[in-house]
């Protein structure tokens, strides 16, 4: 598999996939089961959700993963289990996408606050290297450590990808919007900040993902170029905020609203563009058409 | 006597928790909240003045600034630390009665959901406020909910969600806490939840922040 940086040479913007928290809901999955556990318990579902995003044309799919270490494992009793899961999911992927297509693997934060002396940061890197260690065996092409909002837990994360792996390395945070506009993860760091730790420890791809719809994290994307003019970006903005419509999250970025971002996401300087919370393949499939007749002109 | 007051309430604010701590840099080798709160105590200044003259104003200070982003996460967890310190030299004069809390605030994250960092901070705030926190921890049943409330009469019940789905299991919380007795206190919060989404679940009160859950149960 090519670097992304070469990939990005030809194609000049790819497309990465959609939600996964919220395709296993939309299958059935009830709040308080582990969705790690679907890999092993549901597979065909898992297979259909990485296929589906496959046949929409994204450039690269992710995995099952994202609560996947030892210490978020730990409350369903599954941390022991913790590196059979993670290859089991990367596994699922690549059988469902085949050997052409990118995997890059899932990989989120750990629930530990590490100032809060909840964890060691040797037991931080032990559990992160378990975790991307166990996807690259599945056959992982990439990790992307996704949903950060804490430097010290995402450099650690990073360093034992770097480290312990031939994985590429995607490094995205997650942001709120403060009341004078700026945007900062809940541990108070800003998109520049993350973006020169993060390419610090090693990390080959920065970016954001969740937190706001489209309109948000464009501003955050401008922000990450300016801080860093040579590294691609990843941007996977939720479908707006969902709004609770009896029984259902209702997401209002319809594929079509999405795909109208995406001009200004590219200008804005982001060179791998997918979705989080709210997307699925349909999202992306508007987000591959837009993608095209952008780059076109 | 003022003074020590003051520093310690400086202390909190700032996260200072004791002397051999590093944090924060610019008060490096100076006594923190650890060794002023012993020193107001042992020169006999009441605990409750500690308490609401010092360490509730520390608290109260970041509290606020952190509703108003001005602050984030690590230093109120470092303030909550240095105020944990403080309080536990408090600890024997609440148990023998000299010193009071202001309530009980029984707190959880509802059933079907593990998120704890907003529900800590909470914790965190409403101690720091001068109460007794029972916190449950998460994915708590609304049986589980009631019997604590059975345990603690005249308490106040603090619900937490992050996710939208869970929010279903708070409107039956409200509602069997209110079954057994309708003049419990009950509020919400949480990143998907609305004043609107408070109100038609029966709760009485919902702040978007620490802070201002505080202030709800001071009203």
């Amino acid at each position: 598999m090519d670097p992304i940086r070469k990939e990005l040479e030809s194609k000049k913007v790819l497309v990465s996939d959609g939600a996964w928290g919220t395709f296993l809901a939309a299958k059935g999955m009830q709040p308080g089961e582990c969705p790690e556990l679907w890999n092993l318990e549901h597979r065909d579902d898992v297979f259909d959700i990485a296929r589906s995003y496959a046949e929409a044309g994204a450039d690269m799919v992710s995995t099952n993963t994202f609560g996947g270490s030892r210490f978020k494992l730990e409350h369903f009793g599954l941390a022991g289990r913790a590196a059979e899961i993670n290859e089991v999911a990367a596994a699922i992927s690549r059988e469902a996408v085949g050997p052409g297509l990118r995997i890059f693997a899932s990989v989120g934060p750990t629930g530990k606050i590490l100032m809060m002396g909840d964890v060691t940061e040797e037991q931080l890197y032990d559990a992160f290297k378990e975790q991307v260690v166990a996807l690259e065996r599945g056959g992982a092409d990439a990790c992307c450590i996704e949903t950060m909002t804490a430097i010290d837990e995402a450099t650690l994360a990073i360093r034992a990808a770097k480290d312990n792996t031939k994985l590429e390395v995607i490094s995205t945070f997650s942001y709120d919007k403060m009341a004078d506009g700026s945007n900062r993860t809940m541990m108070g760091v800003s998109p520049a900040q993350a973006a020169a730790a993060a390419l610090e420890a090693g990390a080959d791809v920065i970016g954001a993902n969740c937190g706001q719809g489209p309109d948000g994290l464009m501003d955050i994307v401008k922000e990450l170029r300016a801080a860093a003019p040579d590294a691609p970006i990843l941007v996977q903005p939720n479908a707006g905020a969902p709004v609770r419509q009896g029984d259902v999250d209702v997401f209002p970025e319809t594929p079509e609203s999405m795909a109208r971002y995406v001009p200004g996401l590219i200008d804005a300087g982001a060179n791998i563009i997918g979705g989080c919370c709210g997307n699925t393949p349909d999202h992306i499939r508007a987000i591959v058409t837009a993608v095209r007749q952008t780059i076109k002109q | 006597m003022a003074e020590l007051l003051e520093q310690l309430a400086m202390c909190v604010e700032r996260g200072k928790v004791n002397a051999s701590s590093p944090y924060p840099p610019d008060l490096k080798g100076q006594d923190g909240a650890d060794e002023l709160a012993k020193r107001a105590l042992a020169e006999g200044i009441p605990p409750d003045d500690v308490l609401s003259k010092s360490l509730m104003i520390g608290m109260g200070n970041i509290g606020q600034k952190f509703s108003e982003n001005k602050v984030f996460v690590p230093d109120l967890l470092m303030a909550a630390k240095a105020m944990t310190t403080a309080m536990a030299h408090l600890k024997p004069f609440f148990e023998s009665g000299e010193a009071h809390h202001r309530g009980v605030f029984i707190i959880g994250t509802v059933q079907g959901d593990l998120h704890d960092i907003g529900k800590n901070l909470v914790a965190m705030v409403i101690e720091g406020g001068g109460w007794k926190v029972v916190d449950l921890g998460v994915d708590v049943s609304s049986e589980k909910f009631l019997a604590a409330v059975k345990e603690n009469p005249g308490c106040v019940v603090g619900l937490s969600a992050l996710l939208t789905t869970t929010m279903v299991n708070m409107e039956n919380t409200v509602k069997l806490v209110k079954e057994y007795d309708p003049n419990t206190k009950v509020i919400v919060g949480g990143a998907p939840l609305t004043a609107e989404f408070a109100r038609k679940i029966g709760a009485d009160g919902y702040s978007p922040d620490p802070q201002g859950a505080l202030n709800d149960l001071s009203v």
